[in-house]
C-alpha cells in the first residue's frame, strides 16, 4: 500500500468529534451552562461532582469528551480559513499545523488534568 | 398576441469585449418547450450568433448545462412553464468555469480531472477480462449502480463552492465516478485511484456542502459518494495502522 | 495541460468570473453550510470550558464555586445561550450527514438514510436523558 497522508486519520478524529459533540454537548451545555446557573434545576452538590469526576469511567468519558471535539473544531476551523476567509494556499499548511497543534495541546492538557486530579 | 417570455442571455464575444454582457430576447412562452427549445428559437429566428452547446435534447449527452436565474440546470430538462412569463429568465454559462464564448464553457480542466481518477475497471489480469465474464449479483450491482448514472454534465461543479474557491479541487462528478468503480466488485483499482485522490485537491477538499447532490439532474448522489469514499479511506487507514500485518 | 489532445487548437481568450468574498450569501444552502461550520467555534470553546470545569472540581469547592459563578455571570449565560443553539444546530445537521457515510443492509435491502438519521436522533435523546440522570442523581 502506497504511503498515505495523515488526512484520513484527521478526518476520523473530526468525524468522531462531530459525533461526540452532537450526542453530548447540547445536554451538557443545557445543564451546566443554563439550567444550573439560572436556577431552573437544582445544581448537584460539589461532593457529588467530585465523586463523579474522579471515577475512572468518568475520567475516560471526559477525556474523549474533550479530545475528539477539539480535533473536530480544529478541522472545521482549518477548512473555514480556506473557504470562508480564503487564505492564500501558501498559508494552508501552517494553518493546518496551528489548528491540529492546538487541539493536540488541549488533549495533552486534558490528559494531564484527568490523570492527576484527585 | 401569443404569450411571450424574455430571455436575458449572457453574451461574451472575446474579440470585441473583455467581460460578458446580457442581451434580451423575446420568445414565445410555449408550454411544450424546455429552456433549450427557447434558446434554439433565438438562434434560428432572432440571432444566429448566440453560441451554446447542445446535442441530444433528452438528458443523456450532458452538453446543455447552463445557469438559469443563478441555478445550474440541464436546459433540455427544464420546461419554460417552471418560470413566470412576466419575469425574464437569466441564462448564463455554468459558473466556476472559464467562459469560451457566450454560454460555452471551457471544460478541459474537468476532462483532465476525470481521466486522473481512472474511471474505468482496473485489473492486472487484463488478458483474462477479454475472455472471461465477471458476474455480479444484484446486490453487487446495486452498490454502484446509482453512481453510474452520471452523464458528466458538470452541473454539480457549478453548484460546488469549493470548485469556485479552489479550482484545483477534483470535484463532485469525478470523485463520485472514482467511487463508482471502487464499489464495483469487478474492480481492483481502489489503491491506484487513492494515489490520485489522497490530497487536499483530491478527496479531502470536499467539505460536504451537499449542493452537488441537490442539483444533479440524474439523481446521482455525488455528495454521498464522496462521504462514503472518505469513510472508506479513513477506515482503511485505521486498519493499516492497527493491523499493519493485516493489509494485503 | 498534461494531455495534449485536450488542449484547445488555438489560444482562447477565456473569461474567468472572480469569486466574491460574499459567495456564501449566493445560495441559502451555502449560508447554512457556513453557519454549520462555524458551530465548531462553540464546540471547541465548550470542550475547553469543560476542561476548566474539571480542573476547578479538582482544585476544591472554592475553585468550583468561582467557576460556577463565572458561568452564572451575564457573559457566561450569553455564551451558554449561543453555545446551546450552536450545539443543537450542529446535532441536527450532523446526523443527516452521518447517514451518508454508512451503508447498512438488512438482507439485500439497503436501510434508508432517514432510518439511520432517525436512530441517531433517538439515541441522542436517550443519551441526553442518561447524562442528565447521572448528573442530577447527586
Amino acid at each position: 500500500m502506497a504511503k498515505r497522508s495523515l488526512t484520513p486519520f484527521l478526518w476520523f478524529l473530526f468525524g468522531g468529534g462531530g459525533m461526540v459533540s452532537a450526542m453530548l454537548f447540547p445536554v451538557h451545555i443545557l445543564l451546566f451552562g443554563l439550567a444550573f446557573p439560572l436556577g431552573m434545576l437544582e445544581a448537584p452538590g460539589y461532593e457529588w461532582l467530585h465523586a463523579l469526576v474522579v471515577h475512572p469511567i468518568t475520567r475516560l468519558y471526559l477525556f474523549v469528551f474533550i479530545l475528539l471535539p477539539l480535533f473536530h473544531a480544529a478541522h472545521r476551523i482549518r477548512y473555514t480559513a480556506y473557504d470562508l476567509f480564503r487564505v492564500q494556499p501558501s498559508l494552508h499548511q501552517p494553518i493546518a499545523v496551528v489548528c491540529y497543534g492546538a487541539a493536540l495541546a488541549g488533549t495533552l492538557a486534558a490528559g494531564y488534568t484527568l490523570l492527576t486530579i484527585s | 398576441m401569443a404569450e411571450t417570455i424574455r430571455l436575458e442571455v449572457s453574451r461574451y464575444r472575446p474579440e470585441v469585449e473583455s467581460e460578458p454582457t446580457l442581451q434580451s430576447y423575446e420568445v414565445p412562452y410555449n408550454k411544450d418547450w424546455v429552456i433549450l427549445d427557447a434558446l434554439n428559437y433565438v438562434k434560428n429566428q432572432i440571432d444566429g450568433s448566440v453560441t451554446f452547446r447542445w446535442s441530444c435534447r433528452m438528458g443523456v449527452c450532458g452538453s446543455c448545462g447552463m445557469m438559469a436565474n443563478g441555478e445550474p440546470k440541464l436546459t433540455c430538462a427544464v420546461p419554460l412553464t417552471d418560470y413566470d412569463p412576466t419575469q425574464p429568465i437569466r441564462i448564463e454559462p455554468l459558473q466556476f468555469f472559464p467562459v469560451v464564448r457566450d454560454l460555452v464553457i471551457d471544460m478541459s480542466s474537468f476532462l483532465e480531472k476525470l481521466s486522473n481518477v481512472k474511471p474505468w475497471i482496473i485489473r492486472d489480469d487484463v488478458e483474462a477480462t477479454e475472455a472471461v465474464e465477471f458476474r455480479q449479483t444484484p446486490v453487487e450491482l446495486d452498490a454502484y449502480k446509482q453512481f453510474s448514472m452520471c452523464i458528466n454534465c458538470m452541473i454539480c461543479y457549478s453548484a460546488c463552492p469549493v470548485i469556485g474557491l479552489e479550482p484545483e479541487f477534483t470535484g463532485p462528478a469525478a470523485i463520485a465516478l472514482a467511487q463508482r468503480y471502487n464499489l464495483d466488485s469487478r474492480d481492483k483499482g481502489k489503491e491506484e485511484r487513492m494515489d490520485a485522490l489522497d490530497a487536499h485537491e483530491g478527496l479531502w477538499g470536499c467539505t460536504f456542502v451537499g449542493e452537488c447532490t441537490k442539483v444533479c439532474p440524474k439523481n446521482v448522489d455525488p455528495a454521498g459518494a464522496i462521504q462514503l469514499y472518505k469513510m472508506g479511506s479513513a477506515t482503511d487507514y485505521l486498519k493499516s495502522m492497527l493491523l499493519p500485518w493485516g493489509t494485503k | 495541460m498534461s494531455n495534449p489532445s485536450l488542449a484547445p487548437t488555438r489560444e482562447l481568450k477565456l473569461y474567468r468570473r472572480p469569486i466574491s468574498f460574499w459567495w456564501w450569501l449566493d445560495r441559502p444552502a451555502y449560508f447554512k453550510f457556513v453557519v454549520r461550520e462555524l458551530t465548531c467555534l462553540f464546540v471547541g470553546a465548550f470542550a475547553i470550558l469543560t476542561l476548566l470545569q474539571v480542573r476547578a472540581v479538582g482544585e476544591g469547592p472554592e475553585a468550583y464555586a468561582a467557576f460556577a459563578a463565572m458561568l452564572a455571570s451575564p457573559a457566561g449565560i450569553g455564551f451558554s445561550v449561543l453555545a446551546f443553539l450552536a450545539a443543537v444546530y450542529h446535532t441536527v445537521t450532523w446526523f443527516p450527514a452521518v447517514q451518508t457515510t454508512i451503508v447498512l443492509r438488512v438482507g439485500e435491502q439497503r436501510v434508508p438514510g432517514s432510518v439511520i438519521t432517525g436512530a441517531h436522533m433517538a439515541g441522542w435523546l436517550v443519551v441526553s436523558v442518561v447524562v442528565a440522570y447521572i448528573v442530577l442523581r447527586g
